[in-house]
């Protein structure tokens, strides 16, 4: 018995260091930012914060930031209930494909939804020129506006609020809504009196989620703001940094501050909203209810499928269509199709590969790293007293609900000098952007693997002890492979969207330390978008495929790690 | 108050048959328990009746009017039924009296008239001093009630029930089987029980639909089910007993002592017909030495507090149960004498 004893603390001794080592980790960039910001106060009014308090361009950006996230996220509410409610409580068919086509505009990185986009409208769209219907040259874009930002936020953010409303109309009983039909309730009492009340708390954690994850995009504000003047929060961040690069450290950091304030202060408005309306719901959940449409099914799959040409056939076969021209201005015709921009993306432009194989190292690597350290910290987490748990949770989730701009001016902060001690250099590496991907995408892969855990049954752990397995030997032969599953797709899940990343690669990226979103973006403010368009359809074949491989995997997973999946 | 017909009433889901032309005609006022093993078709049949599922086949008519048929369907809004639910399905986001309330405010019952009755629903389940909570706060048997008053308030043509008691532990069931018995009497209202409880059904019943398969084994009152069983299914699932294979009688028959015992003593070859011997109708003789009686051997011996349940081997190998006033010891020869036995039809 001894021997094991000791094997067994020193398991749990080692898990412990692990996660200390990793929840440290997590906050060190919060506490950098903090530092920063407030540093300084005895200042007085020279203090960088109270400088960028009184400036009048933060205020600004405030306020454009709360409206076109408020914007965006009441359009979001309106996309993303019309297609829960439809998909989820109705007889319609082809929910699956519905499902997938809508959740696809989440995981297409935002700089690509707003080329594509900024490819459908306006004078020199090509598509438009191709079916001879482009506005005048010289008239406005649009989509340059705080509305087209907005739009392209909403429908973005959209999925959001249909996973939250879904999960929570999966979770109403049908009793529920048969008890009222049988009281005599008409359909549209049903609605209003019962199914609208009951999952309210979905509809505001989804309106919630959309709002937060608004406030923090930087790709559709940058790509569609910045050309007409018009800065966000994360924008005007972005454009401080690159007029003045690390000269104005400390007034980024009280601009971060500011936004992540506002980041958190939404979730904890959120978490206490939700707390107010989470009911004990009893009865058979699983299968909602199923209204009958009727005759009503052609009509309202066809507005659906109108809904969806609109948010994502449209815009990416504009982005194809530019992809395929010789020029921007040049319509497409059989004659004019050319793939000259996909052989000078792969074949010539050296640019190029460098990003895809930075972005691919990037992606790959902090997924192998957080696939490897996931399942001890996940197995050390879960053993913990339930308040000890959730504060490491909240602190392992802080880099991620953090907006991207933030958590990238703090690890200038941390690494613009070089590590004490080791004397490493980070800044201006990839490894500075690696670094950041860690600590950014650990609650990504460890959601899954801690699910699944918590899902384990302990006696399957404890059938193992009795028959003699060792503390190492019960993780690595019963605990590895039955959670093996769900490792998986928490890797897949941080590489689909490290492939992506652009928020954070914006801020950290240097000379030939590009990655595939800077590259996308980069091509596109330097007027390329033909060849913008080029790489950004490959980007989205990527992501569509690596989609479905989570589909494929989804029967191995316990419910709700593949996002699209009920 | 109007009479329930179900009329050869089918349901199919794809090639599956949950429910094979069942007819059923239920008089106002009746109490009536779907029984069977799960799986029989039983929930479906509710499910109908209430207007959740469509029928393949047949017809339901409550009154003169039809509810559903392949060409007509009801709503269950419009049908004037009401439900209590296996999970009470009590609307979180209501208080007590809101939940029993809601039936009214849907037909836009409102003032004075809308808080008297839901008032006297209130009382009618002993809940008035609970009106304002939420369902929450109550215990299961208080949910089951609150569930109830909410099915009486609108004053239902057919009160429907799907197994109310299964999420109750058992002293709690006896209580709440008084309850169902006494608001039946009290409101007068027809009542279908769907349950897979035999002594539950047989306790609260007037009528009881056994269902197999989604077909109707047998239909008749408690007593003629427990006296009268059609067949060694319904027998084997109502009360207990044994049977044995006689040489005397056919289906539908009661054999007294003399000719059940006689049929028992003939060769195994002619005991081809069936018989049920209720445990009560099986009597042990005193004395092993007198010629009457048959013979057999003590297996075990259960204490069932006013008696001993005693399961018995005979020597043509079959096994009989019976009770007795005194545990036997195991092994133990027996001389008993069978009173009656019931001849069933053979199983399908």
């Amino acid at each position: 018995m001894a021997p094991s004893l000791t094997e067994g603390s020193q398991q749990r001794w080692l898990l412990t260091l692990l996660m200390l080592v990793i929840v440290a980790l997590s906050l060190v960039p919060s506490l950098r930012l903090l530092m920063e910001a407030l540093g300084d106060l005895a200042q007085g009014s020279e203090a960088p914060l109270w400088r960028v308090l009184q400036a009048e361009s933060t205020w600004r950006a405030l306020w454009r930031s709360l409206y076109t996230s408020g914007l965006g996220m009441l359009i979001a509410l309106v996309l993303g209930s019309l297609f829960a409610f439809v998909i989820t409580l109705t007889d319609i068919r082809g929910k699956a494909w519905l499902v997938f086509c809508f959740m696809l505009p989440m995981m297409i990185p935002p700089q690509v939804t707003a080329l594509s986009w900024l490819q459908l409208f306006g004078p020199a769209s090509p598509l438009l020129k191709s079916i001879g219907m482009a506005p005048p040259l010289g008239s406005p874009q649009p989509l340059h506006s705080a509305e087209g930002i907005a739009l392209l936020l909403g429908i973005q953010s959209a999925p959001l609020v249909f996973l939250a409303l879904r999960t929570s109309l999966l979770s109403l009983p049908r009793e529920l809504v048969e008890a009222a039909r049988i009281s005599g309730a008409r359909q549209a009492q049903v609605w209003g009196q019962i199914i609208l009340p009951v999952t309210r708390g979905g509809l505001i954690a989804g309106g919630a989620m959309a709002f937060i994850s608004s406030l923090g995009n930087f790709g559709i504000p940058a790509m569609l703001g910045i050309p007409a003047g018009y800065y966000v929060l994360p924008t005007l961040i972005y454009q401080r940094m690159a007029s003045f690069g690390t000269g104005m450290l400390a007034e980024m950091a009280s601009l971060s501050l500011l936004i992540g304030v506002l980041a958190l202060a939404g979730v904890a408005l959120q978490q206490a909203w939700m707390k107010r309306s989470r009911f004990g719901l009893m009865g058979h959940s699983g299968r909602a209810h199923d209204f009958s449409l009727g005759r009503w099914r052609g009509g309202v799959t066809a507005v659906l499928v109108a809904v969806l040409l609109a948010i994502l056939v449209a815009p990416l076969a504009a982005l194809v269509v530019s992809s395929l021209v010789p020029a921007v201005g040049v319509p497409l015709t059989l004659e004019s199709a050319t793939l000259a921009a996909y052989h000078e993306v792969i074949g010539r432009q050296g640019a190029t590969w460098r990003a895809v194989r930075n972005s691919l190292w990037l992606a790959g690597g902090a997924a192998l790293m957080l696939v490897l350290c996931s399942l001890p910290l996940a197995y050390r987490l879960l053993r913990l007293p339930r308040r000890w748990q959730s504060l490491a949770l909240g602190a392992i989730e802080l880099p991620y609900a953090l907006p991207g701009v933030v958590l990238a001016v703090a690890c200038i902060l941390l690494f613009v000098r070089p590590i004490p001690l080791v004397n490493v250099a980070l800044y201006g590496t990839l490894g500075l952007i690696f670094v950041a991907y860690l600590m950014r995408f650990l609650v990504v892969c460890l959601k899954p693997v801690a699910a699944s855990l918590a899902q384990l049954d302990p006696s399957l752990e404890e059938a193992a002890q009795l028959a003699g397995a060792g503390p190492w030997r019960r993780l690595g032969g019963i605990v590895l492979p039955l959670v093996a599953p769900a490792l998986f797709a928490g890797g897949l899940l941080v590489f689909l969207l490290a492939v992506n990343e652009l928020t954070v690669s914006a801020l950290l990226w240097s000379a030939g330390n590009e990655t595939l979103g800077v590259l996308i973006f980069n091509l596109a403010e330097g007027g390329e978008s033909v060849l913008a368009a080029a790489v950004s359809v490959l980007v989205v074949a990527l992501v569509a495929a690596l989609m479905l491989c989570l589909n494929l995997l989804a029967p191995y997973l316990p419910k709700g790690v593949v996002p699209w999946q009920g | 108050m109007a009479g329930l017909m179900i009329d050869r009433v089918t349901k199919r889901f794809g090639e599956q048959v949950a429910v094979d032309a069942l007819s059923l005609d239920v008089a106002p006022g009746q109490f009536v328990a779907l029984l069977g093993p799960s799986g029989c078709g039983k929930t479906t049949m509710l499910r109908m009746l209430a207007g959740f599922e469509a029928l393949s086949e047949g017809e339901i008519r409550l009154g003169g009017r039809t509810l559903a048929s392949r060409e007509q369907h009801v709503p269950p809004e419009r049908r004037h039924m009401a439900m209590v639910f296996q999970s009470y399905a009590l609307w979180p986001h209501m208080s007590v009296a809101d939940n029993v309330g809601y039936p009214l405010k849907v037909r836009r019952l409102e003032g004075d008239a809308y808080r008297r009755r839901v008032a006297q629903a209130l009382d009618l389940v002993d809940l008035a001093a609970y009106a304002e909570r939420s369902p929450q706060e109550l215990s299961g048997g208080q949910r089951q009630r609150v569930a109830l008053a909410r099915c009486l308030v609108a004053d239902p043509d057919v009160v429907l029930l799907d197994e109310p008691l299964a999420n109750l532990d058992r002293h709690l069931r006896a209580a709440m089987e008084l309850s169902f018995r006494d608001f039946h009497r009290r409101t007068g209202a027809t009542m279908i029980y769907v349950t897979h409880d035999q002594s539950e059904a047989m306790s609260l019943a007037d009528r009881i639909a056994v269902m197999r398969d989604g077909r109707l084994e047998q239909w008749a009152t408690p007593e003629a089910l427990y006296r009268q069983p059609r067949s060694a299914w319904v027998a084997s699932f109502i009360g207990q007993g044994s049977l044995l294979q006689v040489a005397a009688g056919r289906p539908g028959q009661r054999l007294e002592e003399d000719t059940l015992m006689r049929g028992l003593a003939a060769v195994a070859a002619k005991r081809t017909q069936p018989v049920l011997v209720r445990p009560e109708h099986v009597m042990l003789l005193p004395e092993l030495s007198s010629q009457r009686g048959l013979r057999a051997r003590v297996e075990s011996a259960t204490f069932r507090g006013e008696r001993y349940e005693l399961h018995l081997r005979l020597e043509s190998g079959e096994a009989l149960l019976a009770y007795h006033h005194a545990a036997l010891v195991e092994g133990q020869e027996v001389a008993l004498l069978l009173r009656e036995g019931w001849c069933l039809e053979p199983d399908r």
